[in-house]
């Protein structure tokens, strides 16, 4: 039976079982790999006709939701590094006024589309292209083990200046490059839609240096903040946020997520790693189709009155 | 004086010897949660004192128009390589929703003359004032403007569609998408004969959303902020509990 729901904001009416469904999937797979899908969800959200400027801002709404038991385990757990996430946190709120300024500029401009789907393109494509071969080459290696790469104790990041003691991560650093990488994955929050871990967890190993078991509990309390203040700003600038939109996503989200985790203790991580290079690359793909190929209608209606 | 004289008589030539009386199935369409378009079934008849006039034929035309608002149209072009949106033509006014029913080709039974008088045709419903001087084609964004949306179902042109019997009853249905804009939509009615409008009828269907859909619109524009920080505890209080009953389920 064919559900209908009229979203308030969206102004579209789509099939509430799609909804609940594309929720689903993609929890399973956020399930499964471990990853917030909010890099996957947005572009989805495009796919079915939701306006991009919606999908954005109810993506960020929902990552809030998803992420908040997360934070609360790895709280409880001691897991989280909170200085050092509030000092990714600074960065990050100043990143996000940032990117949603520059988001509403472009979208007078009529160019927020080109912008949101430039950067997905750009961004699934480095980080779906380098766990392709990252992963490659696991496989290959874990075919004749071999010695695993030590990690650099000192680099440039050691030389900078205004250090400060993260006693949690046991680090002594300068607090430059941990508010770049919070101010960073700021500006991709309010663009794209997305909690940004997939930068920021790769950032906090490789470039500042932090233990492995503080990097997911830091990232999703500094996520959770920089989300939930990118909601409100595109809420009280743009109207963008659907309520009932993220709602639906997220029951869909919570149930996927469980079913994947199952799913995920049982397939081995460089099997899963492929897998979900593939299906990264195939949604970057699918979006840079749609900018390089003559699209079937030249002209697009947007609102007026600027 | 004598342009009262002249008044006088041209008003009293026609006398209303024929008139249009009519009504709709629904005059309020609400947009719940689970709108899904509708149908209006508008229907009516042709009061006459006299008998009918056998001269010319009688038409009928019935036009639902939404409410209007400035659009943007903008075109896209290649630019190293990918498509942008390059080329931009504000429309001052153009009708979120337009529907003309008729019961032969509009160009048939109505005149230009006319049809620039009461704005029937789908082209004289949108209003344009001009487009940049850096744009010669400026007809094509219209163009495209009233393509797009007959695409979406907002802009129809139902030629034979009102059914007219014995001259005198008439009716038909237009059907409104699921994609409907707030607002008056406004009905017109017109009798023609010979391309002249002999006599036009006018009334009002409200489309509003109504209950959950209406108090979620009005809170995100009025109250902002308000709606932000409660959508973010209704999206953590319904993660929270959904992985609370999945705990419940596994224990």
């Amino acid at each position: 039976m064919p559900m209908q729901i009229y979203l308030p904001i969206a102004e579209v009416s789509v099939n509430a079982f799609l909804l609940l469904g594309l929720g689903g999937i993609v929890g399973i797979l956020s399930g499964m790999f471990g990853v917030g899908g909010g890099f996957l969800m947005t572009p989805l959200l495009f796919f079915i006709g939701i306006p991009p400027a919606v999908a954005v801002a109810t993506e960020a709404n929902q990552i809030v939701a998803s992420s908040f038991s997360g934070v609360l385990a790895h709280l409880k757990r001691r897991t989280v590094d909170l200085r050092m996430g509030t000092v990714l946190l600074i960065g990050g709120l100043i990143g996000a006024a940032f990117g949603v300024q520059l988001f509403n500029t472009l979208k007078s401009l009529g160019q927020v589309d080109l912008l949101v789907k430039l950067c997905y393109v750009v961004f699934l494509g480095i980080i779906g292209g380098l766990m392709f071969f990252e992963s490659l080459n696991a496989i290959r290696k874990s075919r004749k083990p071999g010695a695993v790469a030590a990690r650099k104790k000192h680099n440039w990041i050691h030389n900078l200046p205004f250090k400060m003691k993260f006693r949690t991560s046991g680090l002594y650093i300068s607090v430059i490059p941990p508010v770049l990488v919070g101010f960073f994955v700021g500006i991709l929050a309010a663009i794209m839609g997305v909690g940004g871990g997939f930068i920021m967890v790769p950032a906090m190993i490789y470039l500042l240096g932090m233990p492995t078991k503080v990097v997911i509990g830091t990232s999703l309390f500094q996520i959770i903040f920089v989300t939930g203040f990118t909601t409100l700003l595109h809420a009280t600038t743009n109207y963008t946020v659907d309520m009932a939109l993220a709602v639906l996503l997220l029951i869909g989200g919570v149930i996927g997520a469980q079913i994947g985790t199952r799913i995920g203790v049982k397939m081995k991580a460089e099997q899963l790693r492929i897998l979900l290079a593939i299906m990264v690359l195939a949604v970057c793909g699918k979006l840079a189709l749609d900018l390089l190929l003559q699209p079937s209608e030249l002209y697009t209606l947007g609102a007026g009155g600027h | 004086m004598l342009r009262t004289l002249f008044l006088c008589l041209f008003l009293a030539v026609p006398v209303q010897a024929e008139e249009v009386v009519a009504g709709l199935s629904q005059n309020r369409i609400a947009i719940t949660a689970n709108f899904d378009g509708s149908e209006i079934l508008i229907f009516g008849a042709v009061k006459r004192e006299d008998p009918i006039p056998t001269t010319e034929q009688l038409e009928v035309i019935v036009a639902v128009v939404g409410p209007s608002e400035p659009i943007t149209v903008r075109r896209k072009d290649r630019r190293l390589g990918i498509w942008v949106n390059t080329d931009a033509v504000e429309v001052d006014a153009a009708p979120s929703f337009y529907a003309v029913a008729t019961t032969g080709p509009l160009v048939d039974i109505l005149r230009d003359t006319e049809d620039l008088r009461h704005h029937v045709s789908i082209p004289r419903a949108i209003r344009s004032v001009g487009a940049p001087q850096t744009i010669s084609d400026a007809e094509a964004f219209t163009d495209a403007l009233i393509r797009i949306r007959t695409k979406n179902g907002l802009y129809q042109q139902l030629e034979n569609q009102v059914k007219l019997s014995e001259d005198t009853l008439f009716r038909t249905s237009i059907a409104l998408p699921a994609n409907l804009t707030e607002g008056a939509y406004k009905t017109r009615i017109f009798l023609t004969r010979n391309g002249s409008v002999i006599d036009a009828y006018e009334t009002v269907i409200d489309v509003q959303k109504v209950g959950l859909e209406r108090w979620i619109y009005n809170l995100a524009h009025e109250r902002p902020l308000i709606y932000g920080i409660f959508s973010l505890f209704i999206a953590i209080v319904a993660g929270w509990s959904a992985s609370a009953v999945f705990r419940y389920i596994r224990t």
